[in-house]
């Protein structure tokens, strides 16, 4: 609905009488990007909102009735509920030191030498990110069942690792962009052996790098719902648990543990960004 | 370079098990054999082609609103945000805190007939008792566009920020009028983001199968949700597997063309 209302304002006067001018983006840009901004974290609200909503333990109502604890104090009540929960954040964890460290070394080897597969490895990052996970879902999964692979938690890592590598590669290539190699070159003169020089001048220079994008593989990894679909088998994540329970009801403690989850990844990002201004 | 491995055991090859496992025949039960069926490329087209023609035509439309709402948005952020220019950005990132399925739903809850919204304006009557969204194109549309906002937003936002604003300034000097100002100078400027936010915004759009899941009824159904019905639940393999194909090989050629005129280079950089 508000979709149709932005639009609408979009097309208001175009052009607007020369007197108007200033009011044009002085009033009416920023009232629109306002409410576009309010409609891109109205779910958001909505999410923290229905998490005290006091509908009972079993679903939680579309209608409002009143607000109640009741999800905050019985969260870990629902022992599947948790169980996915306990699940996600193991294979965020694992998949994440995982695709930093492979991730890594491919924007390493991209960066520094000019070998054959060079344009190949560049076009598999691009493909790998710009195509549509459900088909990096169902092509993994049609490799699984063609060895009769079973799908657990060990398959969903897998996948994880393999749609991570290329976001983590890709963070920490830019970030090699403006690495200056005469201080490795400095540190070798020195008399630092290779092994020396990367772990006491590479790596603390592009740790930034692996921290950002392994903080956004985390993400990814938590959050996602089609890949792990297909290569689930009857294992459950938070998300897949979240989907199964659209048709049968959602308890509130989904959206308390989406509310903590938000929380924390709203404090880790405002940490990072006064962490930042620290330093500036 | 044990990455690149990686990605070629489990990604790339992958790719060719699905282009075999789409020619099998058989069933669960009794196995799967190789017989090279490329018959069944014809069979799921011509069975499933309405379903196809709906997910281009919801990527279409759901793109097309996300850049019409995006544009102006990234564009006041760009030049007018100020001060709080970060503070904006980070407004825009904040979906990408919550998980999609939970934001998917919240735009459930958001829909729902007694829910916050068409709840309230039914009982002040400005809407009749009878109105519905949800299970409707509109929902699953607009849940398309809301969860890929972003997606097109921080794209066009790049490229603006980008302009070198004594270029702006250099046609305000040439006696350029505003509306010239952004026609001929800011916006030719800002078509790289353009296009790299309609291809970040369109692929995964016409892919996904949770708004149509979680927001759409039996009239909604997108290619996604017959891919994943095949594969999860009823086990076959080689239908689901020749729809991913088929889905993998449009969306890829039209990538393709997409780089070709433009240089993947350019797009890339907003990746």
């Amino acid at each position: 609905m508000s979709v149709v209302l932005a639009r609408d304002q979009a097309r208001a006067p175009a052009e607007p009488p020369a007197g108007a001018k200033r009011r044009w983006t002085r009033l009416v840009l920023p009232i629109y990007s306002g409410l576009v901004l309010f409609y891109l974290v109205l779910p958001i609200l909505v999410m923290i909102l229905y998490g005290f909503n006091a509908s009972g333990p079993k679903r939680v109502s579309f209608r409002w009735q009143g607000f109640s604890l009741f999800g905050y104090a019985h969260l870990f009540v629902r022992p599947d509920l948790t169980a996915a929960l306990k699940n996600s954040l193991f294979i965020a964890v694992v998949s994440t030191i995982f695709a930093s460290i492979l991730g890594t070394l491919i924007a390493l080897a991209l960066v520094r030498y000019r070998f054959g597969g060079r344009t190949i490895t560049d076009f598999v990052l691009f493909m790998n990110i710009s195509a549509p996970e459900i088909v990096l879902g169902a092509s993994l999964l049609s490799l699984f069942v063609s060895f009769g692979v079973p799908r657990g938690i060990i398959t969903i890592i897998i996948a994880h690792v393999m749609f991570n590598i290329a976001y983590v590669a890709v963070t920490v290539r830019a970030r090699l962009a403006g690495f200056d190699r005469h201080l490795e070159e400095a540190a070798q003169d020195l008399g630092a052996g290779p092994w020396v020089t990367f772990t006491r001048v590479t790596l603390p220079l592009i740790w930034a790098g692996i921290l950002a994008g392994g903080l956004l593989a985390f993400a990814l990894s938590i959050d996602d719902f089609v890949i792990t679909n297909f290569n689930a088998g009857t294992t459950q994540t938070f998300p897949l648990w979240v989907y199964g329970a659209v048709k049968v009801g959602i308890p509130p403690q989904v959206f308390v543990m989406g509310t903590l989850i938000f929380a924390v990844g709203v404090l880790i990002a405002l940490l990072n960004v006064v962490a930042h201004r620290r330093r500036a | 370079m044990p990455g690149g491995l990686w990605l070629l055991v489990f990604f790339l090859i992958p790719i060719f098990f699905m282009l075999s496992v789409s020619l099998q025949t058989g069933n669960l039960e009794q196995g799967f054999a190789q017989t090279w069926h490329f018959h069944r490329y014809v069979e799921v087209f011509q069975q499933y082609r309405p379903q196809f023609v709906r997910s281009f035509e919801f990527g279409t439309i759901a793109t097309a609103i996300t850049l019409v709402v995006g544009y102006p948005l990234a564009y006041w952020i760009a030049f007018h945000g100020g001060r709080h220019k970060t503070t904006f950005l980070f407004l825009l990132l904040l979906p990408f805190f919550v998980s999609f399925v939970i934001r998917t739903l919240a735009c459930q809850f958001i829909l729902a007939d007694d829910g916050i919204v068409l709840g309230a304006l039914k009982s002040w009557h400005l809407l009749p008792q009878g109105f519905h969204i949800l299970a409707t194109r509109t929902a699953v549309i607009s849940g398309i566009a809301y969860n890929f906002l972003p997606f097109m937003a921080l794209p066009l936002y790049v490229s603006l920020e980008r302009i070198d604003r004594r270029v702006v300034e250099a046609a305000g000097d040439l006696y350029a009028n505003k509306k010239d100002v952004f026609l001929r100078v800011i916006f030719p400027l800002s078509i790289p983001g353009v296009f790299a936010g309609i291809l970040l915004t369109f692929v995964p759009a016409v892919g996904d199968y949770v708004n149509a899941s979680i927001l759409g009824g039996t009239s909604t159904t997108m290619i996604g949700n017959i891919i994943q019905l095949e594969f999860l639940q009823n086990f076959h393999y080689p239908v689901a597997a020749a729809l991913s194909f088929v889905l993998m090989g449009v969306l890829l050629i039209g990538i393709f063309i997409y780089a070709r005129v433009l240089g993947a280079r350019s797009i890339e950089e907003y990746v």
